[in-house]
């Protein structure tokens, strides 16, 4: 609804507030009058007028108001594709590479995924009133700037959907962890909401191997949902889930994708691979029965496109089905012998003023990095301690 | 809808008749496209002169408002429908002119 409101008058404040006020007559009156015969119609026709009252209250906008009533009198009720299609141009518009990549993020799950500021601010662990500033002001520069409300240009659109798909990504992840306490640990809306928007990506780019790849992931993770909560609540991990309550239609549709991007024989993007461990996986009956050396060598591929620690890390928990868990800890503690990891400390001791703490961990990144620059940059730093 | 396209000068411009010649041609695209408005070009920070008569003050100092690595150095105002339009037209002038464009949109 705030989707198709949004076209309609061209702005995603008066969208939202519109809507938000429909709703809140329904909730006054509908105990009262009875609920109405067709429910969704009588919300959009409220909302409408609604947003048409308040473009009429602010009476700098008359232009605005105009346009609005053009608009809105002559459509005819909308199908359900259109819908569709305004929800994309919204996703669209909340991705804009104009906007900072974490309010993007924010933006899609307010607009998009309809999720509160103070839900927002949880997964973001941030205060709710930073969070209400970074969408307001959001909103402001796409009114002020005209952030176009739509799906781009053909030369545009590649550049953009990979931006679209990490947002999408993190919206399903914001769903398959919920953050916040008292929030259910799955929140089947938002999986459900990212998965429907790939879809629509998709259908959009039917060619593009990561779209697919991204669907795939998602669907193979989904297929999972069911298993990965106890009865208790309680998170259960992959080698103890029942195998036999996993979706066999999610998994079906996952690997028919996972096989498509195969003999396409173009080589992968990081979600295309995700998608392959998690077609592994879920190939196996029995925990016993994974093919940890494909996924081994899945995740060395990986770490080629992506060499960050998270990557690593998951890459050295396969390891130690594969070749044994002495050679996953050291693998493991490799990790934690970055230099990086340990001159970031070093600084942060620094600062809190912590100087002999401070100074051991820059003692340890001299010694780990092998850059001569890095070296006496990292050692003019230890000896300006005080 | 207008824009301003500010182009930022770090200093390591080449400012060679190659460079103007592809600003040239840029300059011709906007004008044939519709979305030519205005552009020109800033002497460097040295030469400004700030002036604040706030309250009558009079104050007439020599040099930039403020001192910085970046500054501007000239821009265009163009015509667009949208951010999409400008972004893509200041793209191609930042590869024109060989330097870093900001775009801004006017109230």
């Amino acid at each position: 609804m705030v989707a198709a409101l949004t076209r309609r008058f061209g702005d995603l404040d008066i969208a939202e507030e519109a809507a938000a006020e429909a709703f809140a007559t329904a909730v006054e009156r509908w105990p009262a009058d009875g609920v109405p015969p067709n429910p969704g119609a009588w919300l959009t026709m409220t909302a409408n007028r609604k947003a048409i009252d308040r473009l009429r209250r602010e009476s700098k906008r008359d232009e605005k108001e105009q346009e609005a009533l053009i608009r809105y009198a002559p459509e005819p009720p909308e199908p359900t594709g259109a819908i569709d299609d305004e929800r994309l141009r919204l996703v669209f518009t909340c991705c804009h590479p104009a906007l900072a990549p974490e309010t993007r993020v924010a933006l899609t799950l307010r607009m998009v995924g309809g999720l509160t500021v103070p839900e927002i601010a949880r997964a973001f662990l941030v205060r709710e009133s930073t969070m209400e500033q970074r969408i307001t002001r959001a909103k402001g520069k796409i009114k002020a700037a005209r952030i176009p409300y739509r799906v781009p240009a053909a030369e545009d659109l590649e550049a953009r959907v990979s931006g679209v798909l990490a947002v999408l990504f993190l919206v399903f992840n914001e769903g398959y962890l919920a953050t916040g306490s008292g929030a259910e640990p799955v929140r089947r809306d938002l999986t459900a909401e990212a998965i429907r928007l790939t879809r629509l990506v998709r259908s959009l780019l039917p060619a593009d191997g990561e779209v697919a790849g991204l669907l795939a992931l998602m669907l193979l993770t989904e297929a999972r949902r069911a298993a990965r909560v106890s009865a208790t609540g309680e998170l259960v991990a992959l080698p103890e889930q029942d195998r036999g309550a996993w979706d066999p239609a999610l998994i079906a549709e996952g690997h028919g994708l996972v096989r498509e991007r195969l003999a396409a024989g173009v080589a992968p993007g990081p979600y295309q691979i995700l998608a392959a461990i998690n077609a592994v996986h879920t190939s196996a009956r029995d925990v016993r029965d994974t093919d940890w050396s494909q996924v081994v060598a899945l995740y060395d591929q990986l770490v080629r496109l992506d060499p960050s620690p998270v990557v690593a890390l998951n890459r050295a928990v396969a390891v130690a089905e594969l070749d044994g868990p002495e050679v996953a800890l050291a693998a493991v503690d490799r990790l934690a012998e970055r230099h990086s990891y340990h001159a970031a400390r070093a600084d942060l001791l620094r600062r809190l003023g912590r100087s002999r703490d401070s100074r051991a961990a820059y003692d340890r990144a001299i010694a780990l990095t092998a850059n001569p620059a890095e070296a006496a940059y990292l050692t003019r730093r230890r000896d300006q301690l005080g | 809808m207008q824009y301003l396209v500010s182009v930022i000068d770090d200093g390591t411009g080449r400012d060679d008749p190659e460079e103007q010649a592809a600003i040239d041609v840029f300059n011709e695209r906007l004008k044939a496209g519709g979305n030519w408005v205005f552009a020109g070009g800033l002497g460097v920070p040295g030469t400004a002169t700030t002036v604040d008569n706030r309250a009558g003050a009079g104050l007439i100092t020599d040099g930039p408002f403020v001192e910085t690595k970046e500054y501007l150095i000239g821009f265009w105002i163009i015509e667009a429908p949208d951010l999409d339009v400008a972004l893509r037209l200041a793209g191609e002038g930042s590869r024109a002119c060989n330097r870093k464009t900001e775009v801004r949109p006017f109230l």
